[in-house]
């Protein structure tokens, strides 16, 4: 029974890791490289205008994606580690 | 043919499929009616999940939205998709765990008081009821420009078909309708969009035509479109904004927001397991972007198309004479979306941006004023006619515009009349209600919903155009910051969580009410809604995040000083975060 105790403590730890990772991610993309660091990527070009403002409006959609597809492998993968698939 | 009968047809064929569905997906239980049995594939759920989402909102305002503001206007993309990460990481897996039918289902185990479920209730009614009533109009507007029919009718007709599927199958129903209106909506948005992208840019994808070349000029797309809003007084397309501390909030509200609404999360609840919910909000995510990513390309080579329609030899020569003004143009005027008056009486239609530091130049070319108004919202309803399309493709849009409103409003009037059967009657008035009695009071509560619906949106009130501040704000500020401690702590209390919901729901209340009138009523309002009386130079529109926030500290500050949740409830909690059995309570 400890021993369970200390397996499922381990596996919401690697979870509560995981998200945040994620959430880093999450946020660098869109409050980051988006809006606040805009200015500091405005020498980077793509096509016509800055990188800013390419994950303004499709960047940062598409790692909002990868970043739950990844976390959702993860996890998938944590759970059948720890045997806690259903 | 006619487009009128192009349009019917359409309209028709889309309408006997939802209808063919219904009949085919009928429920037998409340469990079918709540959470359709919950066996659905995650990918039917993630398209399912993307048509609950997208609203006519999403499919008919957002690219005029960011057709007129440009990057300013990027917080609607990130905040209406970035709000999915948030679901698939801290709420929607350990919701389907718990395993019930409804939002406040687990607000009122969770926090083990009947006062936490009715607040979540009366949380969950006003921000779905404000919703519902945008896509019940919206849903007549479409009606009534594709259809020649009052938009009155267009609102009848709407609630009739959503009465037929919704009431017999309820989520079963709505379920199987929501995946095959998504295929009705993204065909009908992104073929107009392909069309317009190959005649800008010979690029067929959107998405990525918006960053190539302009082919009539050889500039990027977007240097061309700043080039021409520069030169009649706009802003730059591609400008940056000032106010950031402003536009990170409003972001942060949509996407808080978004994860919080009631109507998103239960779709999350109907597929068959834990690792399911994950899969599903990705595959959800993957069908909102194939719109999504769409709608900013859309947006700017409307605006393009639209300006240089209006200057056909470039914004520094004349304009457009009216008489000359192409078909889509007279076709809009007469639905009042298109304005023209003819301010220096020179017969032509000169669009500028009509500000004091143009007005130098104004004067210079004998301009007395803008003199075309245009509505964003027909940005894609015209899309087909400004780039020349076939009548069919007209038609398609019609019955998209249709399925976005109607797949929205369906998962909106699930969650209300789940709200009121389930939380309502089965767990607060009559515990005692027999399976039967529930399921027929589920129908009759659905029933309730859609009168009250086609009654708001025959008489919207004032808050209807308030979706932003209302839904989002308050599903901001209370619900899913009560959702993600009732997972993510096993501290917070039963007072605490009312505390935190009640405490965010007043103040974000009171900081849109002092800028927006009290109850919207215009004149009531203590300060002027604009950005130097705005604290911080926070909208009201951006105040959701901050709302979380207080939610968060008063719940926890709350908490710290009541009695800890008895044992059970931290047995809860410890079961939803492990995708088997009972979690580390239970001996395996």
């Amino acid at each position: 029974m400890a021993d369970h105790n200390m397996n499922a403590a381990a596996y919401w730890s690697a979870n509560l890791r995981y998200i945040s990772i994620s959430l880093f991610v999450w946020a660098l993309v869109s409050y980051g490289f988006a809006i606040l660091l805009r200015p500091m990527l405005a020498g980077i070009s793509v096509g016509g205008t800055d990188l800013g403002f390419w994950f303004a409006q499709q960047g940062s959609i598409i790692t909002f994606i990868a970043i739950i597809f990844i976390y959702a492998w993860k996890m998938n993968k944590l759970d059948k580690e720890f045997g806690v698939e259903e | 043919m006619s487009q009128f009968a192009i349009n019917l047809i359409f309209v028709g064929a889309s309408f006997a499929l939802y209808i063919g569905i219904a009949i085919w997906a009928r429920a037998g239980s409340t469990k079918e009616f709540y959470v359709a049995g919950g066996g659905v594939n995650p990918v039917t759920n993630g398209m399912a999940t993307a048509a609950d989402w997208m609203s006519a909102a999403s499919f008919i305002s957002m690219a005029g939205l960011i057709a007129a503001g440009g990057y300013a206007n990027s917080t609607f993309l990130m905040g209406w998709t970035g709000g999915y990460v948030l679901l698939a990481m801290l709420l929607a897996p350990y919701l389907r765990k718990f395993g019930k039918f409804t939002v406040p289902d687990f607000i009122g185990d969770r926090f083990y008081s009947r006062g936490a479920r009715l607040t979540a209730v009366v949380c969950l009614i006003i921000m779905s009821v404000t919703y519902v009533i945008g896509q019940m109009t919206g849903a007549g507007v479409a009606f009534s420009r594709f259809l020649e029919v009052s938009s009155s009718t267009g609102i009848w007709i709407a609630a009739g078909v959503v009465f037929v599927y919704a009431v017999f199958g309820g989520m079963k129903g709505i379920t199987y309708t929501q995946v095959a209106q998504y295929v009705v909506l993204i065909i009908a948005y992104t073929i107009p969009a392909v069309f317009i992208s190959l005649q800008l840019t010979n690029n067929p994808i959107p998405m990525f035509g918006m960053f190539s070349t302009h082919v009539e000029s050889g500039q990027p797309l977007l240097v061309k479109l700043d080039e021409i809003v520069r030169e009649l007084g706009f802003q730059d397309y591609t400008a940056d904004v000032s106010n950031k501390l402003n536009m990170v909030l409003f972001t942060l509200s949509l996407m808080i927001g978004t994860a919080g609404l009631p109507h998103v999360i239960i779709r999350f609840f109907t597929v068959p397991k834990v690792a399911d919910a994950r899969w599903s909000a990705g595959w959800t995510l993957v069908f909102i972007a194939l719109l999504y990513l769409t709608a900013p390309a859309v947006a700017s080579m409307a605006r393009l198309n639209l300006l240089t329609t209006i200057y056909p030899a470039g914004p520094t020569a004349d304009a457009i004479n009216y008489a000359e003004r192409p078909d889509w143009i007279k076709n809009w005027e007469q639905t009042g979306l298109i304005r023209w008056e003819d301010k220096n009486n020179d017969g032509r239609i000169q669009l500028y941006n009509d500000t004091p530091a143009f007005a130098a130049k104004a004067e210079e070319r004998g301009w007395a004023g803008n003199e075309l108004t245009v509505n964003n919202d027909i940005l894609v309803l015209a899309n087909p006619e400004i780039a020349n399309l076939p009548g069919w493709v007209v038609g398609l849009i019609a019955a998209g515009g249709i399925a976005a409103a109607l797949s929205t409003a369906a998962g909106l009037l699930l969650a209300i009349s789940s709200a009121i059967s389930h939380d309502l009657i089965k767990n607060i008035i009559n515990p005692q209600i027999s399976e039967k009695g529930e399921m027929l009071a589920a129908r009759i509560s659905m029933a309730g919903a859609i009168l009250l619906a086609t009654y708001l949106g025959l008489n919207p009130p004032g808050f209807a155009a308030q979706v932003v501040a209302l839904a989002f704000g308050i599903a901001a500020a209370t619900l899913f910051p009560a959702l993600m401690m009732g997972i993510f702590s096993k501290r917070v209390s039963s007072q605490g969580a009312i505390a935190g919901m009640l405490a965010g729901l007043l103040v974000t209340l009171l900081y849109i009410f002092t800028y927006l009138g009290w109850f919207f009523i215009p004149g009531t309002n203590m300060l002027p809604n604009t950005a130097d009386n705005w604290i911080l130079g926070i909208s009201p529109l951006s105040f959701g995040a901050v709302g979380a926030m207080i939610n968060f500290v008063v719940a926890f500050a709350v908490s710290s000083v009541t009695a800890a949740p008895p044992k059970e409830i931290q047995e809860l909690v410890e079961s939803v975060r492990y995708p088997k059995g009972a979690g580390a309570a239970v001996d395996h």
